[in-house]
């Protein structure tokens, strides 16, 4: 249980740190609208097509600006070397993880809810009546992104050009989710929309298989 | 010295022995005709490469459980290896396919997911040239080699996503599935050739990364003293 109550209080910390200044939101969503926009001059987004691209356009939008958002969560522990306090605090280091899988989500799916409309009147296509599937899709997306986000984002903090590896690293691991999540999105924005619940499935496997193997392998990650 | 030169030779009179094998002793497929001959490089290079990558998967958990360098040389030699035989995969595929289908690429999804794969061990090598000090570069890089590698069956899971023109599994695929007899014998006798000449070229290259190993460590006590 201590496991949990630990994540739960690091979680706490992590929202009310980004929500004093709400710098990592605001930028993650401007970038968003950036690439949603620029993505959209490169094909005539008042066509049929949007249908079918628009949700691949949004999801690589959600994936370039993850793989940037997620940086800092290691960075920022770095600079008064707090990471190390936040070890000897808790007993499983597990728990850092999971306050930070808990947060990453937290941001990446405010982030994403807040550009569904913009995205949805941008696009021209209509989500009303789909919304829990929506929710389910966005939720279990942005778990995996931060999941394998998170983990990679304790890699690349060691090294050198981080800024750059990160998304290297992290873009070709999330490819299953890229692909499943368009998909399902795909069904949702069709004229006569269904879930497909093989594509839920698939980014549930995802998650659960990648926060096993953090439970698994998580502590090696923050050795000093 | 001696044992690597014998494992050499033999893994060269193999792969030439495959190759005239692919040509003169194997039967001319019915539709194909000669360019189908390319399979057999084809397959037994991409077995090679995904038998490497599961050396390398294998390497990565034991340097995590018992923090031995030599592991992480083991690791970071089939990675490389691995990913040379995978890039020939997606060399010579096209060259199969250009007469086959018509085209050079298609974004079907074995063809997809072989590049994501090529695309992971290419981040993986990347990362171990960005982190300078030996012990964390080969424990962080040896995370991520784990992380990548439960990762491919989740890429290949995407098969069953999209339509696939590659063809269905020809070799342990269903009832119908098969290669003639004459074929059989080739293909498997290339996918011998490739794994001995894999194996010739991870010990190479695990020989070299000991050597840097040792340099370092050398260079480290004539500092110290």
């Amino acid at each position: 249980m201590s496991l949990l109550s630990n994540a739960a209080t690091l979680l706490r910390k992590e929202v009310r740190t980004e929500f004093r200044s709400r710098e990592l939101l605001s930028t993650t969503i401007v970038f968003v609208l950036i690439v949603v926009v620029l993505f959209s001059f490169t094909f005539d987004p008042t066509s049929t097509e949007s249908h079918r691209f628009g949700p691949g356009l949004l999801w690589l939008a959600f994936l370039f600006a993850a793989s940037l958002m997620l940086q800092p969560c290691f960075l920022r522990e770095q600079v008064n070397d707090t990471l190390s306090a936040l070890r000897l605090a808790v007993a499983d280091p597990f728990a850092i993880f999971l306050a930070k899988i808990g947060a990453n989500t937290l941001f990446l799916l405010l982030t994403e809810l807040l550009m569904l409309p913009v995205f949805a009147a941008l696009f021209n296509v209509n989500f009303r009546g789909q919304l829990p599937g929506v929710l389910l899709t966005f939720f279990l997306g942005s778990l995996g992104i931060s999941t394998a986000g998170t983990a990679l984002a304790a890699i690349s903090a060691q090294a050198r050009m981080r800024e750059l590896l990160l998304p290297l690293l992290l873009l070709p691991l999330l490819t299953p989710i890229l692909v499943a999540a368009t998909e399902v999105t795909v069904g949702l924005m069709s004229p006569e929309p269904a879930v497909q619940w093989k594509g839920i499935g698939f980014l549930a496997v995802f998650d659960v298989v990648f926060l096993t193997a953090l439970w698994l392998f998580g502590e090696y990650l923050l050795e000093e | 010295m001696a044992k690597r030169t014998i494992l050499g030779a033999i893994a060269v009179l193999l792969v030439i022995a495959a190759a005239y094998a692919a040509f003169f002793v194997a039967p001319e497929e019915r539709t194909m005709g000669m360019v189908q001959r390319i399979f057999y490089f084809h397959v037994s290079c991409a077995w090679a490469g995904l038998t490497a990558f599961s050396i390398c998967f294998l390497s990565n958990l034991l340097y995590v459980w018992r923090r031995n360098e030599k592991y992480d040389w083991l690791g970071v030699s089939c990675a490389e290896v691995g990913a040379a035989f995978t890039t020939i995969v997606l060399i010579s595929g096209p060259i199969w396919a250009k007469p086959a289908w018509g085209i050079y690429w298609t974004w079907d999804a074995r063809l997809t997911s072989t590049f994501v794969l090529w695309l992971l061990y290419i981040a993986y090598l990347l990362l171990r040239t960005l982190i300078e000090e030996p012990d964390r570069r080969a424990l962080l890089s040896a995370l991520f080699g784990i992380f990548a590698f439960i990762d491919v069956p989740i890429v290949f899971g995407a098969i069953r996503w999209w339509r696939t023109q590659h063809p269905a599994p020809v070799i342990m695929g269903g009832p119908n599935s098969g290669l003639a007899p004459g074929m059989r014998g080739t293909f498997f006798f290339a996918v011998l050739a490739m794994h001995v000449f894999m194996w010739f070229l991870i010990a190479e290259r695990y020989a070299l990364e000991k050597m840097r190993g040792d340099v370092a460590l050398l260079r480290q006590e004539a500092e110290a003293s």
